[in-house]
């Protein structure tokens, strides 16, 4: 060992070095970022944040005490409708694609899948616009929810998929071996065994479109008041801070910041806790 | 066992939700929702009118989401809001585009008046500058590229102006200020009028944009030998040093409310029945000259009725208590005159 | 795993499995017809996706043809539309953004599959991953507020001090620019290659590295030089998926790029993006050309982020073919 390294040049033994400190600078870089994101909002938000903002509904500006209530309310329709259509859809193409596929199909199926992952979420907004606004005539909750519905189901699909293939086959073949036909073995044994990493994955799903703000500048519009049932314009979080932070008031500023913190505490609370139920289970099924 | 338990918990959870949701929306149904979008130049107002308005009838709750004077002409068009907002009047083609599309016209009501000033950022440089009118075609059509250009210097004596380079800065969306912008600069001068034309959006000749009067703004505000146009109220509330314009009579004019409403007082007297009229380089010795109103959108027929009858009041509050408002805005009431012939239009709507 | 399949076994006979199963059972085929519909839906509404864009969008393509691609004046005043500029600002940024973020990427890639202990590279993953999570108006408003007047008051004046003399680097700087928009794209794609790249790389056998090693190799040249090149077609993938990511990306870039219409060789240059172009005019495009053209920009970009991510698929098959020969 030691003679081998004597034999090194020194250049190379400083390249080594070099290189090796430079990839682990990159590393800290990187996470220094997210700590710097989390930092700010953190210090911007908190001071910003009152009672009054999850209460309240926004005021005119200069007028103390404007809350957001309207754009979380919102945001929690907007996502109910977009999981109740995307996860269910998503679901079931994942279920065929892993237990029913044939080549071609499954093939075409998913390709498109990725395609419509692919797909710039802007590009949905005016999918939405013009199926679900243009006819209706109105800006819509049900709009936005359509909007992040469909984006909400590539992923659904390809994590049904993984999931539902990493169940054991021995599984599937006892209980066809107990009598069970195909789709009770699905449903009452395949993806029962699979739930934690499913609904994991559709919560992880769900964090990322809770975010998206570009497809519902044109769907869900905007509201300063509460925004009644399904078809009427809804406020947002996502785009009350979009709107409050290219304002011209400092107290809309402060607004955003709070709505931001907010914002990124619900979406990374999600995303922490459906990794870690994710690797917890990767860990029980590696042993 | 447990896990579809746990699944059956989400699926019931899910369907509280939606009840609740739904019995929300039961309990709120008493109250009317009215959706209205537009200009970003009144946003400040209306915003504060709608609020108000609420307050006077609780029944009736305003939405106006300030997407732009084009947005406000498109929205109102496609039908897909109740009314809609914009600095410029709608053109003969929109209004026979909207005709066609609905079999009734849409009708004007200016609301309020404003002004869009030059406002600069020029290091060293802290006193109102005066602006001919050639001097501001000069700048925007990128001929005049220095500061201590003798079109500037000129009116400006008792400034040294640094032979530093202008920055346009412009607005990127569609915008009422920036109609108001360029159908000043058309009607002052030929070669804006021949080359770049009057529109919300313009095909700039120099600059770069800025989202929204506080896009504008805030470039100007961090780009030193800027210049770029905001509404007033946004220059005042950022404490942004603006420019005097000479008007028709040849006089340098701040912008302000008594010389926006002497901009209208003539055009008042002389207001076409559809409310269409442009007030740039409005005569008038007291004149501002890069003033406008701006309008609401209604549709002359409105087929619910609940919703009809809450515009119609909503219209004749803004036209009577809500103008007492417009002034600590910045903005400027409309004249008396104009104010009750509006009145007597609001029947037109049914 | 013995314990989930007695699970299976103790349930089967359970008689709250009867009822409704029982009756599925008998509609195996209904089963498999509501999943395949599922699938079927998935096609369904990406054709119609396409069509709905390829219609709204006829008027502009029967105006204008191939020279919208190639013309460069967006003037809704006189009826031209050209989206030359936006494809442009499209590019540069997410270009500007993978010369950032892929040595950054890969390097740190390279740090967590090679360097670091396994604890702590799942750790610092778990982290870098979040970043991925965050949403991109939060990335818009941190770029407006933080970012764009560092860059104003630190970066911009150093490159212009250090490469002043290059056409990239001239001109006056207004805080939002190409620049400030492929810096906030390159935080935001970052983690996506990082995390891909990580797997890709442990999935090269271990024994290429021993043998490098074993050969005399320092741990940097196992890395480079074997490591690497069997991992290339793996991680050009997940470059190319940073890129797809890239060129879609809205909020932010709207939020800091100075939407100009504008093709200038400085990063310093306000520009547009077709994203953020789509963004700012969509609802108050006031002519039915000026929407179609805006439309028909939407489907240049759909267009495009189909071929990176074709790419970008084919790339990870040839290496996962390559893995199984």
């Amino acid at each position: 060992m030691s003679r081998m390294n004597m034999e090194i040049s020194l250049r190379r033994r400083v390249t080594n070095i070099v290189m090796l400190s430079i990839t682990g600078l990159f590393t800290l870089l990187t996470i220094t970022i997210l700590f710097c994101i989390l930092g700010y909002l953190l210090y911007h938000g908190i001071g910003s944040l009152s009672w009054s903002f999850f209460t309240n509904l926004p005021k005119p500006t200069g007028e103390a005490g404007g809350g957001m209530a309207n754009a979380i309310v919102g945001s929690g329709k907007i996502l109910l409708i977009a999981t109740v259509l995307g996860v269910p859809v998503g679901f079931l193409a994942g279920v065929y694609l892993s237990e029913y596929s044939g080549r071609t199909f499954a093939f075409v199926v998913r390709y498109v899948t990725d395609l419509l992952n692919g797909v710039p979420s802007i590009v949905i907004g005016i999918f939405a616009y013009a199926m679900v606004v243009k006819p209706m005539h109105r800006f819509s909750t049900l709009a936005g929810g359509i909007a992040l519905g469909i984006m909400m189901i590539p992923i659904a699909v390809r994590t049904t998929e993984e999931f539902l293939r990493a169940v054991p086959n021995s599984l599937r073949e006892a209980s066809l071996a107990l009598g069970a036909t195909k789709a009770t073995t699905i449903f009452t044994v395949v993806a029962p065994a699979a739930i934690q990493g499913l609904v994991s994955g559709m919560m992880l799903n769900l964090a990322r479109v809770a975010g998206e703000t570009a497809p519902l500048l044109f769907t869900a519009l905007g509201n300063m008041f509460w925004s009644r049932g399904w078809s009427q314009p809804s406020a947002s979080l996502p785009v009350m801070i979009y709107q409050y932070a290219i304002s011209p008031y400092e107290d809309y500023h402060q607004q955003a910041w709070a709505a931001g913190f907010v914002l990124l505490a619900l979406v990374l609370s999600i995303n922490v806790t459906a990794r870690l139920v994710i690797s917890g289970r990767g860990a029980t099924a590696r042993r | 066992m447990k896990a579809s338990i746990s699944l059956r918990g989400a699926v019931c959870h899910v369907a509280v939700l939606a009840a609740l949701a739904g019995l929300a929306s039961v309990q709120l149904s008493a109250q009317m929702l009215i959706n209205g979008a537009g200009a970003t130049f009144p946003a400040p107002i209306y915003q504060k009118w709608f609020s108000d308005f609420n307050s006077v009838d609780s029944n009736v709750q305003i939405n106006y989401q300030a997407i732009g004077s084009g947005g406000g002409i498109r929205q109102v068009t496609e039908g897909t809001v109740d009314f809609g907002a914009s600095d410029g009047p709608m053109t003969d083609q929109q209004l026979a585009e909207y005709q066609q599309k609905h079999g009734f016209p849409v009708l004007h009501f200016p609301t309020v008046l404003g002004a869009a000033v030059p406002t600069y950022n020029i290091p060293g440089v802290t006193a109102s500058l005066d602006f001919t009118p050639e001097a501001l075609a000069g700048i925007f059509l990128g001929k005049i590229k220095r500061w201590s250009d003798p079109a500037i210097q000129k009116t400006n004596p008792n400034v040294t102006l640094p032979p530093r380079e202008i920055v346009v800065i412009h607005r990127s969306d569609g915008s009422g200020t920036t109609y108001c912008w360029t159908d000043y600069l058309s009607k002052i001068s030929s070669e804006w009028k021949s080359k770049v034309g009057r529109n919300t959006s313009v095909n700039w000749p120099a600059g770069l944009g800025g989202k929204g009067n506080d896009g504008v703004a805030g470039l100007v505000k961090q780009t030193s030998g800027a210049i770029g146009y905001v509404e007033l109220i946004y220059a005042v509330r950022n404490h942004m040093a603006y420019g005097l314009v000479r008007n028709s009579a040849g006089e340098f004019i701040k912008a302000n409310l008594s010389s926006v409403s002497s901009a209208a007082a003539d055009a008042a007297e002389k207001m076409p029945a559809d409310y269409r009229v442009s007030i740039t380089n409005a005569p008038g010795k007291e004149s501002y000259p890069i003033s406008t109103f701006t309008w609401l959108l209604v549709p002359s027929k409105i087929n619910d009725a609940g919703k009809r009858d809450a515009i119609k009041k909503f219209l004749k509050w803004a036209l009577t208590d809500g103008q007492k408002s417009a002034s600590s805005l910045q903005y400027a009431p409309l004249p008396k005159a104009l104010q009750s012939r509006e009145l007597g239009d609001i029947s037109k709507i049914h | 795993m013995a314990a989930t399949t007695s699970t299976v076994l103790d349930r089967a006979p359970e008689p709250r499995a009867r009822g409704f199963w029982r009756r599925l059972r008998a509609g195996e085929e209904i089963a498999y017809l509501i999943a395949l519909s599922a699938a079927t839906l998935v096609l369904l509404i990406v054709g119609l996706l396409v069509y709905q864009l390829w219609i709204s969008s006829t008027l502009s393509i029967h105006a204008f043809g191939f020279s919208f691609l190639t013309g460069s004046t967006w003037d809704p005043n006189a009826g031209q539309f050209g989206a030359l500029p936006f494809i442009y600002g499209t590019c540069v940024t997410s270009a500007l953004a993978l010369l950032i973020a892929v040595p950054l990427g890969v390097g740190a890639s390279i740090f967590l599959a090679e360097l670091a202990p396994p604890n702590a590279s799942n750790v610092m993953t778990f982290l870098i991953e979040l970043l991925a999570a965050v949403p991109s108006v939060i990335y818009g408003l941190l770029g407006i507020f933080v970012l764009v007047p560092l860059i104003h008051t630190y970066l911009a004046p150093f490159l212009t001090a250090t490469f002043g003399f290059l056409p990239l680097f001239q001109g006056t700087f207004y805080g939002v620019s190409f620049l400030s928009a492929g810096i906030i794209l390159s935080i935001m794609v970052a983690p996506f290659i990082i995390s891909v790249s990580r797997e890709v790389l442990y999935a090269v056998p271990t024994d290429q590295r021993e043998a490098a090693l074993a050969l005399g190799a320092t741990k940097w040249e196992a890395t480079w030089d074997i490591v690497i090149p069997n991992a290339r077609t793996g991680i050009m993938g997940s470059i190319f998926l940073a890129l797809a990511r890239a060129l879609g990306e809205t909020m932010a870039v709207t939020m800091v790029i100075g939407n100009t219409p504008a093709i200038s060789a400085s990063l310093y240059s306000p520009g547009y993006s077709i994203a953020a172009v789509i963004a700012n005019e969509f609802t108050e495009a006031t002519g039915n050309l000026y929407l179609s053209s805006l439309i028909f920009l939407g489907l240049v970009l759909f267009g495009l982020t189909i071929v990176i991510n074709a790419v970008a698929r084919i790339l990870i098959l040839v290496t996962q073919q390559k893995g199984a020969a």
